[in-house]
């Protein structure tokens, strides 16, 4: 029977200590511990969305380095055509202005030339005259007796000189 | 290499739980010992104790008589005796006796009649390891009752085991302080599992998210007390071997402790399912009340059955252990050799029930705190909206 009868005094005496020790655990064990224990669990869980929100930013960095590199790498093969093409042209407009050069020398050539040769001509035509007038001068005064001779002195004359 | 190293720590518990199982034997046979010898010699040298006198009108080895003694409270702590030597610590004595107190030592009452003051602690009959009062011849005077507010053994171990949590959690709630942020350490990496688990999956769970925040010290504190006494209680020598979670006064008190929590945070919502029961036929609460009253009995009964559940599982376990314990002196009773033979099966059945009750010492302690929080979580649930 005693087994099953709870004791006034060990009723009181529990309800005392328990009382006691939800107050004194709860005050001083439970509330800092749950705080700790709720506090770490936010930090933990701040670090951890931190760190794949860093993997997030990391793999976006990653991502506009490629892209810069390739851009850069675009531009450099943009500034090299363009250098080319402007070799290119500098080579072709050099050609160019040289060949138009050439011909102009060459026309300049050509027209002296033919300006000194009309000057020739002209001053081998006079000097024909000249020479003419000599050998008619010459014949006149050796020739003119006979005028059969004359005739036959003048037209070989005539078949020596040829006019260009 | 691996199989030599993880025998090391299975051979350690089973040694030690070997040794437990000897210590208990050995002080239960002391006793036995003694009893037979102050039989034989009434000329005591040692104080005469009451759990010998009782025996002494047999004069032999009471197997139900030990086993109770062994579960129920009692006035001193008797620690152990060796020989005719006994060694028990006396607890004081507190009554309350026609409007006055009075304080002496349980050790008073330790002479020829048995009385101090005019109180008698009773030995025998229906009101045994009672104090009652007696008249001026030694007739018993029970007009006026006599408050017991004694420290008895179950009481000390109250005590001790009070300041022991206290100890312990504060170290732990500084050093939760200390490692703030940081990994646990220590013994506090032991109980945060424990503490955890009792938040998550008996708290949250069955409370909900919002609620359960104020009933957590409460529930901790539920737990662990049941948790370390029950562990407390598988110690065969002082501090521990109190019988406290299979005391049927502490398990009273904290079921007392769950209903009124119960009881004040219940809301409108929990009071109205009580009176009129969803889901029942109207002819069940209409012209005869009948589900409202099965409700309210049912206020009541779900504390009533907390109380027992850990009272009878605890005090069973005991008393199963100190049945095996029983049996060794009942044969040994009969013949040396078949006490020897008896001691061999009852140490290898001891150490199975002792491993047992370590498993019920955690699913005592798990169920009394799961219980109380579903309790406290149909007071407080909201009425779902549709």
């Amino acid at each position: 029977m005693e087994l099953i009868t709870p004791g006034l005094g060990l009723v009181f005496w529990m309800t005392l200590a328990f009382l006691l020790l939800v107050y004194v655990l709860g005050k001083f064990a439970w509330k800092p511990i749950l705080q700790m224990l709720k506090e770490r669990e936010t930090s933990i869980h701040e670090a951890l969305s931190s760190a794949s929100k860093a993997r997030e930013e990391m793999k976006q960095l990653q991502f506009s380095n490629e892209q810069l590199l390739q851009e850069a790498k675009n531009e450099r093969d943009a500034l090299m055509n363009e250098a080319r093409k402007v070799r290119d042209r500098l080579i072709e407009e050099a050609r160019v202005k040289a060949t138009e050069e050439a011909s102009r020398i060459v026309e300049g050539a050509k027209a002296s030339i033919q300006n000194e040769k009309m000057a020739a001509i002209t001053e081998l035509k006079n000097q024909i005259a000249e020479s003419s007038l000599n050998l008619a001068k010459f014949i006149l005064k050796r020739e003119l007796s006979d005028p059969k001779k004359q005739e036959e002195y003048v037209q070989e004359l005539l078949k020596e000189v040829k006019f260009n | 290499m691996t199989a030599s190293r993880s025998l090391v720590p299975a051979f350690r518990f089973l040694a030690l739980s070997v040794l437990m199982g000897f210590l208990l034997i050995s002080r239960i046979y002391a006793s036995a010992q003694d009893h037979t010898q102050l039989n034989a010699a009434s000329d005591s040298v040692s104080t005469p104790q009451s759990e010998a006198e009782s025996h002494k009108a047999e004069g032999k080895f009471n197997a139900g008589e030990m086993i109770l003694e062994h579960v129920v409270d009692n006035h001193e702590w008797h620690v152990a005796e060796i020989g005719s030597l006994h060694l028990t610590i006396p607890l004081p004595i507190i009554l309350l006796y026609d409007g006055r107190i009075y304080t002496f030592c349980s050790s008073r009452f330790h002479n020829e009649s048995g009385s101090y003051l005019g109180f008698k602690l009773e030995k025998e009959g229906p009101h045994k390891g009672k104090i009652i009062r007696i008249g001026s011849q030694g007739e018993s005077a029970e007009s006026i009752p006599v408050y017991d507010f004694s420290i008895t053994k179950i009481v000390l171990a109250i005590f001790i085991s009070t300041f022991l949590l206290i100890l312990i959690f504060v170290s732990v709630a500084n050093s939760f302080k200390r490692n703030r942020n940081k990994a646990p350490s220590g013994l506090q990496s032991l109980l945060e599992p424990l503490i955890i688990f009792i938040r998550d999956d008996v708290a949250k769970s069955s409370i909900g998210e919002k609620k359960y925040e104020k009933f957590m010290p409460f529930l901790l504190t539920v737990f662990f007390f049941i948790f370390f006494n029950n562990l407390f209680g598988l110690i065969p020598f002082f501090p521990g071997g109190a019988n406290v979670t299979g005391n049927i006064a502490v398990t009273l008190v904290m079921a007392v402790f769950t209903f009124v929590i119960t009881t004040i945070s219940g809301n409108k919502h929990y009071w109205i399912d009580i009176i009129n029961t969803p889901g029942v036929p109207w002819w069940l609460k209409f012209p005869v009340p009948l589900m409202p009253v099965v409700e309210i009995i049912g206020i009541i009964t779900k504390p009533f059955v907390l109380m027992i559940r850990l009272f009878a599982n605890i005090t069973a376990g005991h008393i199963i252990v100190l049945g095996f314990v029983s049996l060794i002196f009942i044969f040994g009773a009969i013949s040396a050799a078949l006490g020897v033979g008896v001691s061999v099966v009852s140490v290898a059945f001891m150490l199975f029930m002792n491993l047992l009750e370590l498993l019920v010492a955690f699913i005592q302690a798990y169920v009394f705190t799961l219980l109380s929080a579903l309790y406290f979580g149909l007071a407080t649930t909201e009425p779902e909206h549709h």
